[in-house]
């Protein structure tokens, strides 16, 4: 079924008793051809890339909970491209393109608002340092300007500017920047890889993973084996108790990262708007509710939630940009595990067992990521070999040296 | 979450810095690279029991060996790292 206005219009004068589910509910084949691990949105993206682009069909997804149950509806929504180093610009630009597609490609509506991505700076030093990852964005084909302090004020109104402990003296905005809604963004690619014929299988835990003489055979799941010739792993969060079913060892750590949506009010913020001089990124859902995020909590954890000393810092960065939200009630708040890779940037790419390969480490940025990540996963899949796009993004990189290390602080999981 | 300091008594986790995974033994400065890597990049990263490193540094700012449960944050134990 395609959706349409005509069709929204159809199904409205007949009482909408004739929508059909938006996948199907197959139960799992013997075999496939691959498997991918994991139905959040990187691997649902995958699916529908691999269908899409490569023509291959027999795949299924493997999901332990339901589709999207995990970091794709459990994070900050915002897409943006703004990085400095060469390893990581091409392939967030890429997704920012494929974001720009997205809703025509699905025939999905995902909400994209391109309203804006704003890094406040607090220092003259921050300034040359935003200025020059403007400049090395604009080199790199990337949209990409500096405001002054005046332009700041007039654009959002109601920040701190001049009596805050760090004045706000400019930032860098990147106008193609902005939001999606993230469940729309799991359920548009499930729907359009189902439609291509991917088996989408809920509730089936990957329980092993079977290798012989050095090459994947298949999976065992809750619900049984399932031999497959290819096997790809999107499964962040718990990527190394996954790939530990197959031996390996990786760079990640597992952390909990928090998120918060205020009550709603009326607009307020029609941007997405980040600190310099803390670590708070937020902005305002359609609904009203002001959406915000903060720090990892910064010890290892597979729970799901956080604790109170990361809640009181997100709370007080907001109060200080904002003054106005102190007298704002929080609604609701959570938390998704997060790969934390150590050099901050992610990992796509084969492994050393023939035919699994790896798609981790997304730190606090999956979500902006999840259509290059599944274009580019569906590639590497396809093809046995990294695209130019994830080049740098190689499991052995860390071996070699050549990490890409965004924040230049060296090996460590709580970086970006 | 709060940690049974051996020096304070239990104390809040806000008044201790985590610094990760508790590290195994540093290689020798001759050590091949291989080892290097392994002790610098890779990690466990059990789901479950796991050992790290806690500093208090808003009490005695000794480093503690905590062993704490990450599946529900439930610390189990803590000891001094220096006898």
């Amino acid at each position: 079924m395609r959706y349409s206005a005509l069709a929204l219009l159809r199904h409205a004068l007949t009482g909408n008793r004739s929508w059909t589910p938006a996948w199907r509910d197959p139960a799992p084949k013997a075999g496939y051809d691959t498997l991918i691990v994991g139905g959040g949105g990187h691997g649902l993206a995958t699916a529908h890339y691999l269908a899409k682009l490569h023509g291959i069909t027999d795949v299924a997804v493997l999901e332990k909970g339901y589709l999207g149950s995990g970091n794709v509806g459990r994070n900050t929504t915002i897409i943006r491209s703004n990085y400095l180093l060469p390893g990581n610009t091409p392939f967030y630009e890429h997704s920012m393109k494929l974001w720009e597609g997205l809703e025509q490609d699905l025939n999905y509506n995902a909400m994209v608002s391109q309203r804006g991505v704003l890094n406040l700076f607090h220092s003259d030093s921050q300034r040359d340092a935003y200025a020059r990852r403007g400049n090395a964005m604009r080199l790199a084909g990337v949209d990409a300007e500096l405001l002054d302090a005046a332009q700041v004020r007039a654009m959002v109104p109601g920040l701190n500017m001049d009596t805050a402990r760090f004045p706000v003296k400019g930032g860098l905005l990147q106008r193609r920047g902005g939001t999606a809604r993230h469940d729309a963004v799991a359920w548009g690619y499930a729907r359009a890889a189902d439609q291509r014929g991917v088996d989408l299988l809920q509730n089936t835990e990957v329980t092993g993973i079977r290798v012989e003489a050095g090459r994947v055979t298949g999976v065992e799941t809750a619900r049984g084996f399932i031999a497959a010739k290819r096997v790809g792993l999107a499964v962040a969060g718990n990527t190394s108790r996954v790939a530990a079913m197959a031996g390996l060892r990786l760079p990640i750590e597992s952390h909990v990262l928090q998120a918060f949506v205020s009550e709603a009010v009326k607009p307020m913020i029609d941007t997405v708007v980040t600190y310099g001089a803390g670590h708070l990124y937020v902005s305002q859902s359609d609904k009203g509710g002001l959406v915000f995020g903060g720090d990892i909590d910064g010890y290892n954890s597979y729970a799901q939630r956080g604790n109170l000393p990361v809640v009181h810092d997100v709370m007080e960065c907001a109060v200080q940009l904002f003054p106005a939200m102190s007298r704002l009630r929080y609604l609701r708040q959570w938390g998704g595990i997060m790969d934390m890779s150590m050099d901050g940037s992610p990992i796509i790419d084969r492994t050393p067992i023939e035919g699994l390969f790896l798609n981790c480490g997304w730190c606090y940025g999956g979500f902006k990521a999840t259509p290059a990540s599944g274009w580019c996963f569906a590639h590497t899949i396809a093809t046995g070999q990294p695209h130019a796009l994830n080049a740098a993004f190689r499991l052995d990189r860390f071996a070699r040296g050549q990490v890409i290390d965004e924040k230049g602080a060296g090996a460590q999981a709580n970086l970006h | 979450m709060r940690i049974p300091c051996p020096f304070c008594g239990e104390r809040d986790s806000s008044e201790f810095l985590t610094n990760g995974s508790a590290p195994p033994p540093r290689p020798d400065a001759g050590a091949p690279f291989a080892a290097w890597h392994d002790y610098l990049h890779l990690r466990d990263n059990p789901a479950g029991t796991h050992a790290e490193l806690w500093q208090h540094i808003h009490g005695c700012r000794q480093w503690l060996r905590v062993t704490r449960n990450t599946r529900n944050h439930a610390v189990l134990g803590a000891e001094a790292c220096r006898p």
